[in-house]
């Protein structure tokens, strides 16, 4: 007894660091190995206060560009709306239950990374709001990210440029479906994988996201075809795009809120349990 | 003894605020930006606590990693730095560390240089293979390493150089 005493006496610096390096290994595989749930994330009320305090400064530097863009963004609202038949017409809600079938929360990012290989945002606004994760988060040009963790104020999204993101999507002129992934790379271009061959692909095509996703609604706005290359493996074809979004330079987004989600999840769920 | 726990402490946030507020958000060519915040590890007193030196960079990693949203690769590089810090010293400075001649926040030598330029690599390193976890991305993570020292060690020296007590 006195020897193991002695030994963890002698030891104890050793024995701290090898207990505080399994935790911290433990915290960087687990958030290298799932797709969500990280025990440390800027999704806090410490972390949150801070960055939504930078941001506020932040925000007076570039109140132009923003309200430049948001101004553009009205315009081409209002124009869609002036441009249908009978501008007075209200979309009808879905008839038989009498809500709509998304609905869209305003929020901030607070905080953008885009220089490692798994970037993430905040945004000033969580539960009180109604986030949850795996909402979608878009704005105006085309998708963001999906949300992460969330806080009852903020909550984390997982960037389009993140090796561990995939989302569905398609090219919106024949609609053959692949994969959109990001090669951690360039901050501009996202990878669109497992096209089939197929499918006719141009320079310049629209790449939107598909139905496939219970995340997104369909037609989302991603980007343009940059460049085309089959893959020698799988010979699917490998597909450059050029993000519409400017990633490194966000404002305004909005988080989708889609009500078929519950029941789409539970009906697959249910087909695989058959 | 309670005057070096303050300093300790005022040095563990004022860089821990520096390093969230300005240089998390410095990005040379995209993806190079320094992280001076190790000062805090590199300048911690050489006969000080071993475990409270421990205790304390699994911290300040902590810390970082909230603010960075990156799983625990700042706490890991922070820890294994903190560890082998004095093999470091005993490295650059030769056996004499043990008599508390060292100083660090001085006139630059080349065995100070060495130290702080060792303490930078590790911690680099060991940052960056982390947060690429693959072995594909191994040239991009010796670039960064490679390019993030220099900023950081730029930077490093320079705060020293503010920092450093006026000789009467």
């Amino acid at each position: 007894m006195q020897q193991i005493f002695n030994f963890i006496f002698k030891n104890s610096n050793r024995i701290l660091f090898l207990l505080l390096l399994g935790i911290s290994l433990t915290l960087t595989i687990q958030s290298h190995s799932f797709h969500r749930s990280k025990i440390i994330s800027s999704a806090n009320f410490l972390s949150g206060g801070v960055y939504e305090k930078m941001n506020n400064i932040n925000e007076y530097l570039n109140l132009k560009t923003q309200n430049e863009a948001l101004a553009l963004e009205n315009a081409k609202l209002k124009s869609l709306l002036f441009n249908k038949k009978d501008t007075t017409a209200i979309k009808k809600l879905d008839s038989l239950k009498g809500v709509k079938p998304s609905d869209i929360i305003v929020s901030k990012v607070i905080h953008n990374s885009y220089t490692s290989h798994e970037n993430y945002l905040t945004l000033n606004s969580g539960e009180l709001q109604g986030v949850k994760p795996d909402m979608g988060v878009i704005n105006d040009l085309g998708i963001v990210g999906i949300i992460d963790n969330t806080s009852p104020r903020y909550s984390t999204v997982v960037s389009i440029l993140n090796t561990k993101s995939q989302i569905n999507a398609k090219i919106k002129k024949s609609n053959h479906f692949g994969s959109l992934i990001w090669n951690g790379k360039s901050t501009g271009f996202v990878q669109l994988i497992d096209v089939p061959r197929l499918a006719s692909v141009r320079k310049g095509d629209t790449i939107v996201t598909g139905g496939q996703s219970v995340i997104f609604p369909e037609n989302i706005n991603i980007g343009k075809i940059d460049k085309i290359e089959i893959d020698n493996q799988t010979h699917y074809y490998t597909i450059t795009v050029k993000l519409f979004n400017d990633m490194t330079n966000l404002g305004h987004v909005y988080i989708i809120k889609s009500k078929d989600r519950n029941e789409l999840i539970n009906l697959e769920k249910k087909e695989k349990n058959e | 003894m309670n005057s070096t726990l303050l300093v300790n402490v005022f040095r563990f946030v004022l860089l821990l605020a520096v390093q969230i507020i300005i240089f998390n958000n410095m990005n040379f060519l995209g993806y190079i930006s320094p992280y001076p915040y190790i000062l805090f590890i590199i300048l911690y007193p050489v006969n000080g606590n071993k475990s409270g030196l421990l205790v304390a960079s699994f911290l300040l990693g902590l810390i970082m990693d909230m603010f960075s949203n990156s799983g625990g690769i700042h706490t890991t590089a922070c820890l294994v730095l903190a560890y082998f810090r004095p093999f470091i010293f005993k490295f650059s400075f030769g056996l004499s560390y043990e008599y508390q001649t060292i100083k660090l926040n001085d006139v630059l030598t080349p065995e100070r240089f060495s130290f702080i330029l060792l303490s930078v690599v590790i911690h680099h390193l060991i940052l960056f293979t982390l947060e690429a976890f693959q072995f594909s991305f191994i040239l991009d993570v010796l670039l960064r390493t490679l390019l993030s020292t220099v900023f950081t060690l730029l930077i490093c020296i320079i705060i020293i150089y503010l920092i450093k007590p006026n000789r009467r």
